[in-house]
């Protein structure tokens, strides 16, 4: 069994699989805008590769990290923009 | 003092052959990676992977979530193998939450996103589709249908071709059993996306249907930035290498799908030659070059059958965003003359992700073709700079 951890989006909680990236674990929980454009469009991870930059959340209080590049650790803050 | 390390960029199957290959030659090698794990695109996480266990054990300096921006790396013999990334064109639509990249979506379920009791539809083009379609499947979502863009005269082609590399073939046969009872349209274009619902033109014909996701890839572009950077020669839109896959530039080598898209047997192959080569053991390079030859002639095959129809370009409407990080719309673009007036005019490809998706796309859609890489803003860590001759700095 793979051990789960429990991160926070926006104050919410959601399990994870440990291994699994912040992008994943916030799409399978079905978080659909993970921030919004310039002209205010909501957005999603499109590359899942590190490339698009549309995943970009701030994580632990750092802002402009990308999810799909960040893996999920026990009690770590997210916030969605 | 040791000799200096020879630095491999990209931990895919071609940076990973090329570091087990190099450090079997008794050279340090140090391996670099922005990703969390190393194994690149097709073995993202596997641990179960033979070259992947050989990396563990071959005494490689491996430095993962290290995006190498090309201004710190030092003289010493360099292997670049940064792969490739997927080609995205724009549709009405395609900037809404639930379409991603076809191999993006890949990606998100082998880190961990659960597609189970989801459908998607997975469009565009290229051997990923039913690589894609498969995983969603055996992931336990549901596969609503594969829109192709080529014809299946082009992909019959491409089997003949395949003949004769049976294991190839066996591959393609694995996949398509697979997904047995999954529509496989060729010819068939999404026109749009909106709310779930998906527009499909397949010929004159146009029908509609509903899904969770939408998985839309384009086939793949080569990772060139970095290797421009350092002045190495691109041709057609890959780094130029001879036999030995040396580059232009003394001292740099280049291997993978940075060098023409062809597939992971062409990326490992060109890996161990530029690892043996980097590490001054041609004779056993040179035993490769059979190899090599006949993996880009698969590779040539793989491009003409999946070759992007012209008709494409019409995909955009005015109002659709091309450049997803300012915003900019096709409107704005298409009367434009140079990618060089985009940005100055519109800000195009000057947001976060500094062209990535929208350079490919404005290319194909406009036929721009003076795009030239500025020196990525991305961080490096500190450790990283101290002492670049000998890399000596805190492992990440
Ligand atoms: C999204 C995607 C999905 C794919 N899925 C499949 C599949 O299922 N089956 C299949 O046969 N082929 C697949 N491919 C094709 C795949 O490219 C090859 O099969 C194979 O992985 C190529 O190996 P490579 O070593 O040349 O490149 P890659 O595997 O792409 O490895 C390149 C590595 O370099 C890293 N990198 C790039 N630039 C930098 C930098 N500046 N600093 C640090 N690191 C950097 C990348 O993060 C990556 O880990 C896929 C390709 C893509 C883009
Ligand atoms: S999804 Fe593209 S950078 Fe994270």
């Amino acid at each position: 069994m793979a051990e789960r951890v429990t991160i926070f989006v926006d104050g919410r909680p959601i399990a994870a699989e440990r291994g699994a990236t912040v992008a994943a674990a916030m799409l399978s929980a079905g978080i659909r805008a993970f921030r919004h454009s310039v002209s205010g469009e909501p957005r999603a991870p499109l590359c899942g590769m590190g490339i698009c930059f549309e995943c970009r959340v701030t994580i632990g209080g750092e802002p402009h990290r990308r999810g799909c590049q960040t893996l999920c650790q026990d009690g770590l803050e997210v916030s969605t923009t | 003092m040791s000799a200096p390390a020879i630095v491999v960029v990209g931990a895919g199957p071609a940076g990973v052959a090329a570091a087990c290959r190099a450090a079997g030659c008794g050279r340090r090698v140090v391996l670099l990676d922005d990703n969390p794990a190393p194994g690149g695109q097709i073995w993202r996480g596997d641990r179960q992977q033979r070259w992947l266990a050989r990396l563990a054990d071959s005494g490689v300096e491996v430095r993962c979530g290290t995006t190498v921006s090309g201004l710190e790396l030092p003289g010493a013999t360099t292997i670049l193998a940064t792969g490739a990334r997927e080609l995205f064109l724009p549709f009405p639509g395609w900037t809404s939450p639930g379409v991603t990249g076809a191999g993006g979506l890949q990606a998100l379920i082998k880190s961990g996103f659960s597609i189970a009791g989801k459908r998607v539809v997975v469009a565009g083009s290229g051997l990923l589709l039913p690589a894609v379609a498969s995983l969603v499947r055996k992931s336990g979502g549901s596969v609503v249908l594969i829109a192709e863009q080529t014809s299946a005269m082009n992909m019959a082609a491409f089997a003949a071709a395949l003949l004769s590399r049976p294991e190839k073939l066996a591959q393609s046969a694995e996949a398509a059993l697979s997904l047995l009872g999954v529509p496989y349209f060729t010819r068939c274009v999404v026109e749009s996306f909106d709310g779930g619902r998906v527009r499909l033109r397949r010929g004159n014909a146009i029908f509609e249907c509903d899904t969770d996701y939408l998985a839309s890839g384009f086939g793949l572009v080569p990772n060139t930035e970095l290797a421009a950077l350092l002045g190495c020669r691109l041709l057609a839109g890959a780094v130029e290498v001879d036999e030995f896959q040396q580059t232009t530039v003394a001292g740099v080598y280049a291997a993978g799908e940075l060098t023409g898209i062809g597939g992971v047997e062409k990326s490992l192959v060109e890996g161990e030659i530029a690892g043996l080569a980097a590490a001054g053991a041609v004779d056993e390079a040179r035993a490769l070059f059979g190899r090599s030859r006949r993996a880009r002639r698969f590779s040539a095959a793989l491009n003409r059958a999946f070759a992007l129809d012209g008709g494409l370009r019409a995909l955009p409407r005015d109002e659709t965003l091309v450049c997803r990080c300012e915003d900019v719309s096709h409107s704005r673009l298409k009367g434009l003359a140079s990618w060089r007036q985009a940005k100055l005019h519109t800000r195009c490809g000057m947001g976060p992700c500094q062209g990535r998706v929208c350079a490919a796309a404005a290319q194909f859609l406009y036929g721009w073709n003076d795009q030239s890489p500025r020196p990525p803003v991305f961080p490096v860590p500190a450790g990283l700079l101290a002492d670049p001759g000998s890399f000596e700095g805190e492992p990440t």
